[in-house]
Formats: structure tokens, C-alpha cells, sequence
């Protein structure tokens, strides 16, 4: 496998505090004293580099990482939508705004097998739960879309996040 | 869990502050101390309520490139097929679903060019189409799970 080279977005030193970072913090009391230690740096550089990351998105944000299903959030839909694409931009937007929409793209269909272009993550404790918000998700539609399906995910294959490889 | 948990669950999904005594600073403005904070922390991540605790990083912001990617796996291999995808390290979450794409997976690369070569390794392994579905747009990404 061939190596990949560093991406320009971050430096050296940010690439190894990615990947001291992808994992958790240290649950210590001074976490980034403890990363400055492992990676040979001061401490306020950790934290400005860190600050700077977050400045600019590359870190989305820091804190608890949870576990919807641990959490009792085991119906989980993957909700998708055959929308019109000129009324795609709009549809999202609307769909993004609702408070048990945690994430929604728009995709490219893969006809014939797949008809949908908009997809909404709907989070629930039951797969009823899950219904009624897409219910609501089709009221707000109304007739711009063409169809829409729930896939509920059955089994959590691999969960690892982001893991930046050597 | 306890209402204490949950409360740090609830709080702490973002916003955790880059500072000398970062947990003393989050603890003081849930009621702890920084010892309990940590100790509840250790435990949550230890039960499995959190995957984690720390920075979420933006693979595209790093430079590199996501996609989501589904595949059309016959019952009988569906194991089998799962050990093969798994096996990549650049495949972040893997998911079963009720459906003819019965495996959903995200395929999260440093360099946008990877994923194509993702892509086709899986195919070569599997014998199988990898339905590619890139994100054109997104509209919010912003997970606050109430618990």
C-alpha cells in the first residue's frame, strides 16, 4: 500500500496531535500538559494549536462522543427521500431545521436500485418513534417528494470514527 | 446511568474548554468536582455510553474526503463480506439495514483520490458493486442527543 502523503490543511505537528487525539483526551486533569509531554512540545503550543483546529472546523468540536445505542436510542432510521432536485436545497433546509434530524445530504441516486437523494437520520427509542418524526418529515414535504423509505440499521458492524493511518 | 450522567452527557456533547484544568472548569459548571468528572467520564467510556470522550475531527476539513457507500450483500456471505470491508482502517462506521443495501458503511480517506482506490479494492475482494453516494450538500450536523 502506497503511503499518503500529509495533507496540506494541517502540519506535522497537527497531524500528530490528531493522532494522539482521535481516540480521546486523557482523563486527566491537565489534559493537553499530559499530550504535550507524549508529543515533545509546550503545553500553550497543544492548546493553540487545538484552539486553531477548532477555529477553522477541522476539529467539529470537543467533547462526549455518545453512543445512541447505549443511550436507549436503538431505533435508529435512516430516513430517504426521492425528491425532486430542483427542490432539493430547499426540502433539505427545511428538513434541517427540525430538531430529531441529526444529520441530512443530499446524495446522487443509484438508479435503478436506489431512488433517493435526501437522506435525514432520524434518532428514536422505538422504531415508532421513529415513524411519527417521519411522518412529520412527510407532512413538511407534502407533494414534493416521490417516495421515501426508513432503513433501520440492525447491527452496528464497525464504529471507529475517523483514523488517520500511516 | 444516573441523573449526574446524564447531565454530563447533556452538557458536555461539545464546547469542552481548551484550557490548563479543562475538567475543573466543566465540572464547576455542572456541580462536581474534577475528580468525579473524570471518574464518571472513565466510566462512561469504559460501559460503552460514550465512544469516546475528546476532539471530533472533520476528515474533509483535514483534507481528506468522506463518502457513504452501501453494498448489496447475499445473506449467506454477509459476514464474511463484513471482515472484508472492516479490514480497510479507512472505513469509519460499518451499519447492517433492513434492505436490498443491506450494508451501509462510511469510507473516510485522507486524500480524495483514495476513496476511489477504497472503492475498488472492496469490489476486487468482494466481487460485489460498491454504490458510492458522495454528500452534494449538507444541511445540519448537529447532534445534541437529549438522554
Amino acid at each position: 500500500m502506497n503511503r499518503i502523503a500529509p495533507s496540506p490543511a494541517i502540519d506535522d505537528l497537527d497531524r500528530r496531535i490528531v493522532k494522539a487525539t482521535q481516540s480521546g483526551l486523557p482523563l486527566v486533569p491537565r489534559p493537553y500538559h499530559a499530550l504535550a509531554e507524549t508529543l515533545g512540545v509546550t503545553p500553550e503550543q497543544i492548546m493553540d494549536r487545538m484552539r486553531r483546529l477548532l477555529a477553522k472546523g477541522i476539529i467539529r468540536r470537543i467533547g462526549a462522543v455518545p453512543n445512541h445505542y447505549r443511550l436507549g436510542y436503538t431505533a435508529n432510521g435512516m430516513s430517504v427521500w426521492d425528491v425532486d432536485d430542483a427542490a432539493v436545497a430547499e426540502t433539505g433546509a427545511a428538513m434541517g431545521q427540525l430538531d430529531f434530524v441529526s444529520h441530512c445530504y443530499h446524495r446522487p441516486r443509484q438508479l435503478p436500485i436506489w431512488p433517493y437523494n435526501l437522506f435525514a437520520m432520524v434518532h428514536g427509542r422505538s422504531r415508532e418513534e421513529v415513524e411519527a418524526k417521519v411522518k412529520k418529515i412527510a407532512a413538511l414535504l407534502g407533494d414534493r417528494e416521490d417516495g421515501h423509505d426508513i432503513l433501520y440499521s440492525t447491527r452496528i458492524l464497525k464504529k471507529t470514527g475517523l483514523r488517520l493511518v500511516d | 446511568m444516573d441523573t449526574v450522567d446524564r447531565r454530563i452527557v447533556n452538557a458536555l456533547q461539545g464546547g469542552f474548554p481548551i484550557s490548563e484544568c479543562p475538567y475543573e472548569d466543566a465540572a464547576r459548571d455542572l456541580g462536581l468536582t474534577q475528580g468525579e468528572l473524570i471518574e464518571r467520564l472513565k466510566r462512561l467510556c469504559a460501559d460503552g455510553v460514550l465512544s469516546r470522550f475528546g476532539p471530533l475531527y472533520d476528515a474533509e476539513q483535514l483534507g481528506g474526503a468522506v463518502t457513504l457507500a452501501a453494498l448489496s450483500v447475499p445473506g449467506e456471505r454477509f459476514e464474511a463480506v463484513a471482515d472484508l470491508v472492516n479490514a480497510h482502517p479507512e472505513i469509519a462506521h460499518n451499519y447492517a439495514r433492513d434492505h436490498a443495501l443491506n450494508m451501509w458503511f462510511v469510507i473516510a480517506t485522507e486524500t480524495p483520490e483514495r476513496i476511489r482506490q477504497v472503492i475498488e479494492d472492496i469490489e476486487a475482494e468482494t466481487s460485489l458493486t460498491v454504490y458510492n453516494m458522495p454528500k452534494i450538500n449538507e444541511f445540519y450536523i448537529g447532534l445534541n442527543l437529549a438522554v
